[in-house]
Order: structure tokens, then sequence, then C-alpha cells
């Protein structure tokens, strides 16, 4: 009761340091633990989603271009492939469903997706959840020029039901090439929280017949999804040596999982400059709050004399100052979670904006243990020092003049 | 019997070109239970240091303080503390009360550190100097005399059985003096404490049936010792 007491009031007659202070802590846990929590959550979700598929196969190229640009609809397409691969694959004894996309086109921005009737019939994008549409809504009918939205694109493009559009040329809105085709919106999408939400789907045919594009390859498809048969363990590994290592026109990307954790890897140095930047906030913030108790200690002789005068013990001092700094540390760390809130929803709605992921500030993790108990303790161990000049202040020198 | 027994007290101090000077030496002195005693001596006759060395805030470089039957420089530190605490109150000329708390905070504090903050006597205590719709107040928004009065009451706290009060009236006018003497002798009295006060105002000293001169008791005259 008295310790409190004591550090209630230092805290209270040093109201501005302490606040400072405990920004800094704020800040400094806010960031480790946003950090921490976007990494990971991030790389969680990424790696996760797959879209119900095991496996890309496209053009020649790079895994990791051919996983984003048919599953998260990032990036450009590597290529077409011919409709003959498709079907080669599709008739594959390892494979169990076979879905072809075609991309090129763009409504403002957010990339149209050609596709067939199954990637919404067949295809479980998560375990038990498959696409549907909103209520008074239905998937398109593959031989009209009618589009399904998705929840995102939907709300950031203001479309309902029976609006009707014309796609522009690319994958990078350009007013001016505007296609004549009009699509006429038949559903939206409920929100799957993943990268299809941000997409217009189309009937395969309209984005390969659409006029401007090459009719050459109007029968090409961007990518092949593909689902391999449950239990065929070695379905992945045949299908990888037969069209990576003996052929050499197609790619087939698999692992998704495992694709898109290569790209973790290759940022991986980013992450850890952000913890370098975070762990060297944190220090400084706990610096601070050694060097304002420090600072303090002058002004505060004549109090812990008249303390001691009064009997307390040089121990009670002592500890009222450590018990101060982790106080000052605490609070700042209950701030800590406003900054971390703060930081995270902003990561989490441009993440969302750009790529169709979702994270959720508010899931529990270890880290919102770890950096408050780590904090503290440093936020203690600061204030060893001033506690050491707290203990050995010479009481008689500070009381009043010697007579 | 004898609550304050010193004996072949002696106190110097290093000063910055190394010379030591003896400020206390005390052969014999002392002050039963109860008594109210008065130390008449000019400033700077190491009245103030006398007073630190009996409450412990000061360690002598030898001779003996027993207080209630206690020998205070064989203790150690937090058991002098804690003897500090609980026996002894202790009135500065400059009142030191802590500016970051309120009366009744000050008064509380006080009990904190010897036998437990009772919230009612401190109450009780502050109504008793005058101060009860002051309970609130901070050091800063009363008078020197109010200030004083919380003073007095934060040293009668514990329920000490001994009171040093150190010039307790130097930084007060004559009324504001003669009123404060009169509290803390009352305040003694009531809570049956004995009174040890030091001061160099005649018109105090003239309150006091028991007077001495520290400078007859205090051999050390400040002789100076070459290190």
């Amino acid at each position: 009761m008295t310790l409190w007491l004591i550090v209630w009031k230092s805290l209270r007659q040093h109201a501005l340091s302490t606040i400072v202070t405990a920004l800094s802590i704020a800040l400094a846990g806010g960031l480790l633990m946003s950090v921490w929590t976007v990494k990971n959550q991030a790389q969680a979700t990424f790696t996760g989603i797959n879209e119900g598929f095991d496996a890309v196969l496209g053009a020649r190229g790079s895994k990791l271009q051919l996983v984003l640009n048919s599953i998260f609809h990032l990036e450009s397409s590597p290529g077409n492939l011919a409709w003959a691969d498709y079907q080669d694959v599709a008739h594959n004894p390892n494979v169990e469903l076979a879905v072809p996309i075609a991309v090129g086109d763009n409504y403002h921005g957010y990339r149209l997706v050609g596709t067939t009737e199954e990637y919404f019939s067949q295809v479980e994008y998560a375990p038990g959840e498959k696409f549907a549409v909103q209520p008074g809504g239905a998937f398109f009918d593959p031989a009209r020029k009618e589009a399904v939205v998705g929840d995102f694109v939907a709300r950031k493009m203001n479309l309902k039901v029976g609006d009707t559009f014309h796609p522009f040329h690319g994958l990078i809105f350009d007013e001016k090439s505007q296609h004549a085709e009009t699509y006429v919106v038949t559903g939206i999408l409920k929100p799957s929280n993943t990268p299809a939400d941000r997409v217009i789907w189309t009937p395969l045919e309209g984005i390969q017949k659409m006029t401007g594009h090459d009719p050459k390859a109007a029968t090409d498809v961007s990518a092949v999804l593909v689902k391999l048969k449950a239990g065929s363990a070695m379905a992945g590994f045949r299908m990888d040596m037969m069209y990576n290592k003996q052929g050499s026109r197609l790619t087939f990307a698999w692992p998704i999982g495992r694709v898109v954790a290569e790209l973790f890897d290759k940022i991986g140095w980013f992450d850890k400059v952000l913890a370098l930047v975070s762990y060297l906030v944190a220090v400084v913030a706990t610096a601070s709050i050694l060097a304002s108790i420090y600072n303090s200690m002058n002004e505060r002789r004549r109090e812990i004399a008249i303390l001691r005068a009064l009997g307390a013990r040089r121990t009670t001092l002592f500890a009222a100052i450590l018990l101060e700094s982790a106080s000052i540390s605490a609070l700042g760390m209950m701030a800590a979670f406003l900054v971390y809130g703060a930081i995270v929803s902003v990561v989490a709605h441009i993440m969302r904006a750009q790529t169709g992921v979702v994270i959720d500030p508010f899931k529990f993790n270890q880290m919102m243990v770890i950096a408050p108990v780590c904090l503290v303790l440093m936020g203690a161990l600061a204030g060893i020092v001033p506690a050491i000049k707290a203990y050995r202040t010479a009481v008689a020198e500070n009381l009043a003049p010697l007579s | 019997m004898m609550l304050l027994e010193v004996s072949q007290l002696k106190k110097s101090f290093h000063a910055p070109d190394g010379a030591v000077h003896c400020v206390v030496q005390i052969p014999q002195f002392g002050l039963a239970e109860k008594e109210h005693a008065a130390l008449q001596g000019e400033s700077g006759c190491g009245k103030t240091t006398f007073l630190h060395l009996i409450a412990g805030i000061l360690k002598p470089d030898g001779g003996a303080i027993k207080i209630d039957g206690k020998e205070m420089s064989a203790l150690r530190e937090p058991v002098r503390d804690r003897l500090r605490a609980t026996t002894i109150g202790y009135i500065f000329q400059v009142f030191n009360l802590l500016q970051g708390y309120t009366c009744l905070e000050n008064v509380l504090l006080g009990m904190s550190f010897g036998p437990g903050m009772d919230r009612a006597f401190a109450q009780t205590l502050l109504q008793r100097v005058g101060l009860g719709h002051r309970l609130h107040h901070y050091p800063r928004q009363l008078s020197t005399g109010q200030q004083q009065r919380v003073a007095v009451a934060r040293a009668l706290a514990n329920r000490p059985k001994l009171v040093l009060a150190d010039e307790p009236t130097g930084n007060l006018d004559h009324k504001n003096a003669r009123e404060s003497l009169q509290l803390i002798r009352e305040g003694c009295r009531e809570n049956g404490a004995a009174l040890l006060l030091v001061s160099h105002d005649r018109e105090v000293l003239a309150q006091f049936e028991n007077v001495r001169e520290f400078a007859a008791i205090n051999q050390a005259a400040h002789e100076q010792v070459q290190p």
C-alpha cells in the first residue's frame, strides 16, 4: 500500500515525463506486436490459401508468378497454354479436377477472370466452404456476357445485380482501352475472405473471345487450377517430374503453399529489419525511462531523505523506484495495445484491398503476452540505476541545513 | 525511568580541505519518559547533528545512544529505521512536508513505516491541530503556520515515545510560534511522549521548565583536528 502510494504520487508529480516515456513504450510494444502478428498471420494466411486446389499448371516460367497470378490474382500472367494442354491435364488419371482460367481484362483495376462453372460448383475454397452468391443473385450463364462480382469489388465499385459494365483491356486500368462488350452482373459472391473477393468472374469464353484479343489465342487459357485425387500421394511428384523435369513447355506449381512460402523466404530479410527496428525502439524507450527517472533524482533527493527520516528503509525506496519504472512500462504497454490495434487494422485494411487476404488484428497470439512481460521487465531493469541512487541517498545531507 | 540515555557520544565531519571537525562530543545526556526538555544553543553549534544522531539518521563515530532500553548504534540499519518509525517523532524547522501529498496523506505516510496507517487517528490528529477542514489540501495551499501544524500531527502519528523538535518555531511569527509550541507540548502530553526541543529563541525557551545549555553538555566546541 505504502509502496503503491509513493509510486502513484511520483508518477503524478512527474506526469509529463511519465506520459512521454509511457508513450515511447507504447510505440515500442505496439510495433513489436504488430510486426510479429502481421508477419506470422500474413505468412500463415498466404501459405494456407489455395482456393481449394493443389497445383497450378501454366506457361513455362516462375512458379511463384504463376501462383500469384492464378490464385492471388496479382502479378501478370507468365503466358498462355493451349486448350489441348488443359484437356491433357484434365484427363490425367492423377487429377480429380482441372479448372481453366483466363485473365487479361479489368474493370477499373479489378481484374476479370474467366472460368468455367465448375469453379463455383465443385470447388471448396476452404474445408466445407463453397463459393455462393448473395440472395437475389445467380451464377453466370457460360453462354452469355454475364459476371459474378467478388464481394470486395462490389462494395468498392458499388455494383449490384442487374448492373452492366464494359471491361477494359489489360490488367492495369486504362480508360482509353475500353472493350465494346457489355456485361451484366448476375450475382455478388458472398464474402470468402480470399483473393476471389477482389475479382469479377466471367465465363471463360468471354475473356477468350473479347474484341481486340488475338483470335489465334481464342482457345488458349492463362492457367489451369489442378486438384489432385485424394490419397494419391505420389501424384504431385509424378506430375512435377512430368511437366518440370521432363517437359520444357509448361510449369507445374505444386504444392501451392510451398511455392508461396518461398516468397516469404525471399522477403524474410525485410521482416528481420522490421523486427530489428522494433527491438531498437524498445531499447531506446527503456533507456528513456532510465534517463527520465535518473534526471529527476536530484529533485527527489529531499523527498527521499524525508521518507527515510520518517522511517522508510533504503530497500523500500529502492523497490519504489523499480516499481515506478516498471509501472511506466506497464502503463505504456496498456497503450501499446491501442497502437497495435491501430497499426494492424491499417495493415489488414491495406492487405485486404491489395490481395484479398484477411488477417484478424484481434486474434490472440503469444507476442501479446511476451512483449508486455519483456517490456515491463526491461522497464524494471531500467529503474535499477536510479534505484541505486535512491538507495544511497544520504539522509542528513538532504534534510534541512544543519544548525 | 530514563527513555533516552546518551554516553560518550562523538561525531565528526570531514571538511573539503581534509580537516576533521568534531561537532558533537557529549559525555552524558539523559531524558526521562514523558519529560519535556529544551536545549539552548546558537546556530551551528551541533544541535541538529545531535538530534539526527538520536534519531539514527546519522551514525555516531563513537559512544552509545539508548532509546527505550535499545542501543541504537548497535542495531542494523533496517532495525534502526523501524525503531525510528515506531518510537521517534521528528519535527523539522522547515517542516519537511512532502509537497505531492495532501495533509492527510503526509500524516498517513508517517504512520505507514511504523505500526501502519490508521486513517481515523490521522484525521483526529489533524482535527486536533485545527486542520480538520484542510485534510485534502496540499502543503503549498497552506499557510506556514498550518504547515507546521501538519508536521506536528505527522510527528505524533505513530504515538512515539520521544518527539524531537528542531527549531520548530524558527519559521513562524510570534503568534504562530506560541500556538505551535503549545500544540507540540499538548500533543506530547496527550500521547505520553517525551519532548526534546532545540532552539535559540529565548521566548520559546522561556516556556520550558527544563532548559539546558547545549554548549555545557557538548564538549566538542568545534575543535579542529588535523588529519
